[in-house]
Formats: structure tokens, sequence, C-alpha cells
């Protein structure tokens, strides 16, 4: 996966080309600038609040980017822009919990990836710092409804060794749209990646293209060391911070890393663990759960055999795409698509991602197929919505449509998880925002070629 | 669906039951679901469904009568004839079964990639009818599907189409009478840009002129091996004797046939120029082109696809994976099917394949094609590009009753198969898979549990007690991420 020189040269040039082209493409009267900042009424819409039963014949107003009011009954405000939406419905913003957005621009292109560092230790990196506000995904991802996503690192991608290291950075939080990452932003820390060890027999090897094998008891040995490694680094980042505490630590001996890791330790920041197979999710819950780690489980893909562990220790899920195929070849044909309804019926908090860019439209997609497969509608749209907001720590500011939240809001003709719907309006940070894009500007050219002679 | 997750799916697989039950349960899972294929009953009766011809549009409360595995009648009110077994599709949909012009599914391997004209191998020599992925995909109403060599090669090896026809011997899964074709590729798989090997010289060609000038002279070397062969039939023809044949090329035979028009072309490729490219050398050499595959650049040449007759086998909304997918745009197949180009959805992925009605249902929302051309996309289109719409793509009194039927409009995120028929066999019955899932759960215990206790007394471990008759097919080979890899990585 080493492109040429050259070619990363031409790339970059093509891509600043483009992200410079895409600028423009913004026009003012979407603008996201903080003085152009205005009201909007949005009027005879059914509004899907999401903490509440939907409101027939509803009212949104929008004020300083937050949600000022919404009802059936509500005051429309002097000088807001008034949409008429009789006929629309109107929804919270969609949430792709991971993605690599930003970070990542053509994912065999090298030179426009920022999504994992080398090494295997890197719990200071912040996904934030590498963000290109500026990335074609941004405004063709939010076209389809989505408003906001996390930004994780070593969550999709290789480093150049072929390897997504452990302890992988911090993921961020961010909406799709702003001219700087300061407005992008979120948060900037939501979690910390830990791409969790597995005994693995079989890797490949993307430099050589070719499968690499090693015995079972090598493959065990290697997991032991790294999981010894992983309890050292979380043992040292335990003593670091204490030391921090106490104010002991100067600034000659101070560590980055393990400063990155004291929040982990204090169990403020979660650790967003990766891991599909049964026994590695077990295996990382039994690691967190002794040192005292907050654990979010990402991917997941048989989360559906540990349900019970995850309820009772009350760890949440976010799911990759149900629109893979099974781990096993045995296993039943539609079993990533049933397993959100699985995980609903026993109780285990969950939210449906991407983890991607390119296919992270898919993300309403993925959702209605589990609703093809047993999952309620209702749950659904929750795992696209409030879900991941609640459990990166942001239910209290997006995810539903309540007062004084921050108004990242959708306005559709229909159910935003079917293909065929269009978000007709799209607001981020109380922004009517432009759904004009790459694909959008490709289509409109081409549309109107001449007929070739 | 991705390579890297496809890899890291893949790759993870933990050791222990991959090591010591997958061998087993392997055969178990075929045995569950599909040692036998299913019984054709003479004469079906699909009825109360809504019946989307795709041909001659959609009849509400419509019934298909199938006789001998054909469609014998299609309309409002048929009586089902004495013997005939019923299906009540009260409240479900019924289309022609998806047809897949770009699939990997069923081959121990995908490419030759040490030489680029690797013309000389086919897809026939490597099916597998044990691939699980047969089944999955039939699950997502996929009945027939254009086998493919990958893309490393700017002119790869010969493909086949094959009926899903889940138990039966590889013997049976060509779809009989479909021409033969041939991958071609163009851009950065088959000059090698995103893979290289370390100490290893890079392959030629490592650019698209090179690509050209690769596919210009395998074809100079087809025409003249191709005269030879002329030469030496029209003399014994005329009657002259003893003379010597030309030594058979098994690499230019296949690409003699591509000029006689008896092998199809299927061109993986990307960007405008390359498109425009091999439109020129198929011109100068006297070829047609049957379909450019992926063609992500289709939209900006979409009149002179047109103007060529060459079909376009595309993604829904897949993009910027690599350089020359970074100006796809999921309204390409509107765009192309607006200019007169004959447009297929594709997967390339097994995965993929397991929805193909939802993506082409993207159709509508990007470009706005109707509901009957959104659905031509996955059934009729592709029939026509392969060659084989006589007998398959649309609901027609004669074709065969190859068909999918869903309990919900088949354009939605909400839809599920509910049975796929081909040849008017039921190949996959949802309600029949979920029901025997119990049964199969406890019997892959049982045989964990022997496999454990065999383990612990290896001197009493002998060979698996498997009556021969009971398991006739060979074992299945587990697909390594060495396959996965190559179908993955080097097929779009």
């Amino acid at each position: 996966m080493r492109p040429i020189p050259s070619f990363r040269r031409l790339h970059c040039l093509i891509i600043n080309l483009l992200c410079f082209l895409g600028l423009l493409g913004v026009s003012p009267a979407h603008s996201q600038t903080e003085s152009q900042r205005s009201s909007y009424v949005i009027t005879h819409a059914k509004i899907f609040t999401l903490a509440g039963s939907p409101i027939e014949d509803g009212t949104l107003v929008i004020r300083d980017g937050k949600i000022a009011a919404v009802g059936s009954s509500v005051e429309v405000p002097a000088g807001a822009q008034v949409i008429d939406a009789k006929g629309l419905q109107v929804y919270p913003g969609l949430f792709d919990a991971i993605t690599q957005m930003g970070l990542s621009e053509i994912s065999a292109a090298n030179a426009t990836v920022d999504s994992t560092e080398t090494g295997s230790y890197n719990p200071d990196v912040v996904a934030a710092t590498a963000v290109s506000p500026s990335s074609e995904h941004i405004p063709v991802t939010r076209a389809s409804g989505i408003t906001e996503v996390l930004a994780v690192p070593a969550s999709g991608g290789f480093d150049s060794g072929g390897g997504r290291g452990i302890l992988g950075g911090q993921a961020s939080a961010i909406h799709l749209a702003g001219w700087t990452i300061d407005e992008l932003l979120i948060k900037k820390s939501a979690a910390m990646v830990l791409n969790f060890p597995e005994i693995q027999t079989v890797t490949f090897d993307f430099s050589t293209f070719s499968r690499k094998e090693k015995p079972y008891t090598e493959a065990k040995q290697e997991y032991e060391r790294q999981i010894n490694e992983l309890t050292d680094w979380i043992a040292r980042a335990r003593h670091y911070a204490q030391a921090m505490e106490k104010g002991s630590v100067s600034k000659y001996d101070r560590d980055l890393k393990l400063e990155a890791l004291a929040p982990v330790v204090r169990g403020e920041l979660p650790v967003l663990v990766f891991a599909d197979r049964a026994r590695d999710i077990r295996n990382a819950v039994e690691f967190c759960d002794k040192q005292k780690l907050k654990m979010i489980l990402a991917g997941g893909g048989e989360a559906y055999k540990v349900k019970d562990l995850l309820r009772s220790k009350d760890i949440a899920v976010i799911l990759r795409p149900m629109l893979s195929l099974p781990e096993e070849e045995d296993d039943p044909y539609d079993r990533e698509l049933s397993q959100p309804a699985e995980l609903a019926a026993a109780g285990v908090q969950f939210a449906i991602a991407s983890f991607d860019n390119s296919f992270a439209r898919r993300l309403g997609q993925n959702a209605a197929n589990a609703v093809a497969h047993g999952l309620p509608y209702d749950q659904a749209l929750r795992a696209v919505t409030i879900n991941p907001a609640q459990i990166f720590g942001l239910g209290g500011q997006i995810g539903t449509l309540e007062q004084g939240k921050i108004a990242n809001v959708i306005v559709t003709n229909g159910d935003p998880l079917e293909l065929t719907t269009d978000v007709k309006y799209l607001f981020i940070r109380g922004q009517l925002t432009s759904l004009e894009n790459k694909h959008h500007r490709l289509y409109e050219k081409y549309l109107n070629r001449p007929k070739a002679q | 669906m991705r390579i890297a997750e496809m890899l890291e799916a893949r790759s993870t697989r933990s050791t222990f039951l991959y090591l010591l039950c997958l061998p087993c349960l392997f055969c178990f899972a075929n045995s569950a679901t599909a040692a036998t294929p299913p019984d054709a009953p003479s004469v079906i009766l699909i009825q109360n469904a809504t019946v989307m011809t795709v041909s001659h549009g959609t009849i509400e409360h419509g019934s298909i009568l199938i006789r001998d595995g054909r469609i014998a009648e299609v309309g409002q009110s048929i009586k089902a004839p004495g013997g005939a077994q019923v299906i009540d599709a009260s409240g479900q949909f019924v289309i022609p079964g998806i047809i897949d012009c770009h699939s990997h599914i069923a081959a121990e391997s995908i490419n030759e990639g040490s030489v680029s004209v690797s013309s000389m191998v086919t897809m026939e020599e490597v099916l597998n009818p044990d691939d699980m992925d047969i089944y999955r995909d039939l699950a997502g109403g996929v009945t027939s599907a254009n086998i493919l060599h990958g893309s490393a090669n700017s002119i790869g090896g010969q493909t086949l189409v094959i009926k899903l026809r889940w138990g039966q011997p590889a013997s049976k899964l060509p779809f009989e009478g479909a021409l033969p074709g041939i991958k071609f590729a163009l851009g950065e798989n088959p000059k090698r840009s995103n893979f290289s090997i370390p100490g290893q010289p890079r392959r030629y060609p490592a650019t698209r002129m090179g690509v050209e000038v690769t596919i210009r002279g395998a074809f100079s070397e087809a025409r003249d091996y191709k005269k030879a062969w002329d030469e030496y039939n029209k003399r014994v023809a005329a009657g002259e004797k003893n003379l010597i044949a030309p030594r058979r090329d098994l690499k230019l035979e296949p690409l003699v046939e591509v000029l006689e028009g008896k092998r199809y072309v299927h061109s993986h490729c990307y960007r405008e120029d390359e498109i425009l490219m091999l439109l020129r050398v198929a011109k100068e050499f006297g070829f047609k082109v049957r379909t450019f595959q992926h063609v992500l650049e289709g939209y900006k040449v979409a009149d002179e696809l047109a103007a060529a007759g060459v079909g376009a086998s595309t993604f829904s909304d897949w993009w910027a994976y690599k350089v020359e997918a970074y100006d796809a745009i999921p309204y390409n197949a509107a765009l192309m099917t607006r200019r007169g180009v004959i447009v297929s959805i594709n997967s390339d992925s097994a995965a993929e394949a397991t929805h193909l009605n939802q993506e082409a249902a993207k159709s509508m929302k990007y470009g706005g094609l109707s509901h009957d051309e959104a659905l031509k996309l996955v059934t009729l289109n592709p029939a026509i590009q392969l060659g084989i719409d006589k007998r398959v793509g649309t609901i027609d009194v004669g074709k065969d009753a190859d068909l999918a039927i869903y309990n919900h409009d088949p354009l939605s995120a909400y839809a599920v198969v509910q049975k796929a028929l081909i040849d008017g066999r039921v190949y996959f019955d949802r309600e029949k898979d979920i029901a025997n899932r119990a049964e199969i759960e406890k019997e892959k215990k049982a045989l964990t549990e022997k496999l454990k206790k065999a383990e612990k007394k290896p001197e009493e471990k002998k060979s698996p007690e498997k009556k021969p008759e009971e398991n006739s097919k060979p074992p299945a080979t587990t697909p390594t991420a060495t396959a996965t890899a190559a179908s993955e990585g080097g097929a779009r």
C-alpha cells in the first residue's frame, strides 16, 4: 500500500485543488459563520423529537444555535426565517459513532490518510488535530442527514506496518460543518481507542500482500506479552495520575502519553474497545473490570454471545454495519442483521455506526436493515441519534430535539432510514447548512454535458 | 465490504475453533442446509403476490404458474392445476431473480497475478460449490452471477456465468448456453499502484500507457495466431494432406474467440480516459467490449458508451477508496441510463450481493430513475449484458422460473427475501432456514464435543465417523485470508 512518491505529490495536488473548489461550493446563503447566525422556525412539520411522542403539525424554533422551543403550539419569534415544512418530517440529525471523518480522504492513498499512527501505544494523539475541515467526505456525508460523527483514530486503515496498534489515540466528536476545527468540534477527547489484543494465528501483511501464520502457542505468548505491556501502561498511568494530583510532576519529567491516560485511569474518559469475537470481548471486559476502566465496546460482531455479561456490566456497544457477512461459515446467514434486535431484547445499550467514511451514508440503511430483522423502529432511530450521544457523554447536548440542545436538525420527506428519502433542510449548530457536495456538483456538470458528436 | 474490514474480519478468526472444528463443521453445515438439492415439483403456483414482471408492469394479486422449471403463465387469476404445489404469497412481492454481473463467490482463487496477460486461466477450473457465500447471496435473492477473474492483469482469466444452485455439484453450476467471457482490467490494479512486494521489481505495465500497449500487443499476437489457423484450416478444407497444424496457444485461443465474437469482454475500469482507450483498441482490432465493470467515471463518457453499444456494470455508492474512485458518484447509474447505456448494479463482494435490491433502489434517489428502471439494474439489464436475457431477467412466459420473493417492496431497506427459486426449485426458504437452526446448533455442539474428546485421547483418534454416502461431496476448503484478499483487493 505504498504509492510511489510522484503519485503522492499528485494526490496532494488533486486533493488541495478539490478542497479549494469544495470551499467555493458553499453558497453564501448557507454560510456557516457565527456572524450570520440567525433564528429559524420550522412549521407544520411532523416532529420526531425522540424525547416523547411525535408531534403532528409541530413547530421547532432555532435560535443562537440552540433549539429554543419545540411543540404543537409554540410562539413564532419575529424576524426568524420561516420554513414551511408541511408534509415533511423533522428529526435530530443522525450521529455516526465511528468514522475516520477528516482523517482519511482516499483510503488507498497514504498521503491522504492520517487515521493510524505507527507504534502500539499512542494515547496522546488526538483525532481533532488531523481532521481536515475541507474533506469532501464531510458535505457528502451530511447530505444523507448525518450531522455529527466521532472521528476515531486507529479504527480503519492500517499503519505502514500493517497494524493498528493497541492504544490508538483519542477520538473526537465533531459537527459535520465548520470553517475550522474549532467550529467543528463538539468534544475533543470523547474516548480512548483500545484495539484489544487478540490471539492471532493468522495475520495479513499488506506490505507483501500475503498471509502469515504462526502456531497457537506462539500466538498466545504474543497475546500475553501484549496484555502484560498494556497492564503495565495502565499501572504507570495510575501512578502518574497520582503524582499529578499531588503536584509532584515537574515540567521536566512530564510524560505526555501517561498524562493522556490519566483521565482514563481516573474513569473519566471511556475506553473505546475494538473487539468482535466473543472470547476477545470477554477478555476485554475482564481487563477493563479489573483495571476499573469505563468500557465502550466497538465492533461487537459476536456481542450477542456475551449479551448478559455486557448488560450486567452496563457496557454499551457501537455495532459495526449489519450489512456484512457473519463471522463464522456456519453462522445463520442473517447473523449480523438480527443481532441488534437480540441485543435490544437483552437490554444492552447500543449504537449503530458505519466504521467508515465512504460508507457513512449507509448508516440509516444499516439501521433499517436491523429493523427488517426484528429491531423495533424507534430503537433503530435511537441507535443512530441519542444512543451514541449518551454513550459518549453528549446526551445533554445533542441526539434529541429538546429545548436547550444544540440545533443539529434534519428535515426530510420521509423516514430518514429509508433508501429513497431525501433530506430537504439540514441544520448544524443552528445554521441552515448546504446539502450541496462534490457528488452533486459532478452530477450537475455531466447532466449538462452537451451530447457528444 | 472494504478491503480493510474484510481482512480484519477474516484474519482475526479465533484459532481454537478454527483449527479444531471448522473442517468438520463445514461438512456438517453443508449437509444440514444443502446436501441434497431441493425437489422440483413439476408444477408450482405462486399466488396472491404483487408480481413485478419488469417487462410488462406490476400485477397486483398476481399469480405465476411454473411448469418443469419454466414460467408457464403469469396473470391475475390462474387456477391451480391438479397436483400443483401452491405457494401462497399474500402480501409478498415477486421479482425476477437478481443477476449479479460481477461476483467472486464460488471460486477457490481469483487472481493469477504473475503476468499481465493471463487469458489461459479460467474460473471454471476453480469453482467451489460448497462456498457458503453462494447460499448467503441466494438468501439475498441472487439467482445468477458472473464469476470473474480478478483485476491484477490487463487481460485476466476466463469468466463464466453460474446459477446459484446451492447443493448441486460444480458441474451443475454453470448457466447452460451462456457465452463465456474474459476479464480485462485497466488503471490502478493492473498497473499495481496500490500493491508492491518489497525487494521485487515492479511488474510491467506500471502505467496506463503500458496497459494499452499490453492489450494491443496481445491482440496483435492473437490476430497472427488466428491467421495461422485460418490458413491451415483453409488448406485442410481444400484437401491438402500432411500439413502440420500450428502449435496451440492457450493464452491466445480465448483472445481469438474474442475476435470472433464468441467470448465477451468484461473490462474492469474506473477513469474516463481508460474507458475510451479500450474502445479505441477494440475498434482497432475489430472486437466488441461487452461490458465495462465498475466504470465509476462512466457518467463522464456516457454518450461514447452508448454509441459503442457497451454495457456498464457499476456500484451504487462506493467512492474514495482509491484515487481512481475519487470522482465516483452515486448518480452514475442514472446518468448513464438517461444517455442510453444499458446499466447494471453489481456487487464485487459476497456481502454486497446480499442486498443488491437495496443498491438498485438508490438510483431512484440519486438521479431519479423510476421503480421499473431501478429494478432493471439488477434483473433485466445484467441479463442483457451477459447475453442470457432470453432465459432470465423478467417474469415472462417461457423464461426460467428464477424468482425472488420479498415481504415488502424489494426497493426498500425493509424488504427481506422469503424465498429464492431457480429453475422452479425453491433453493432458499427463509422459514425453513430459521426452523432448521436449533437442530444445526445441536448437531454443532455434539460434533464439537466429539472433537474435544478425540483431542483428549489422540491414540483412539480415527478418521471421522462419517458414512461416505452421507457426504459425497469433498469437504469444503476454508477460504483463506489470502484468497479473500486476492478476491477483494485484486478485484475492484
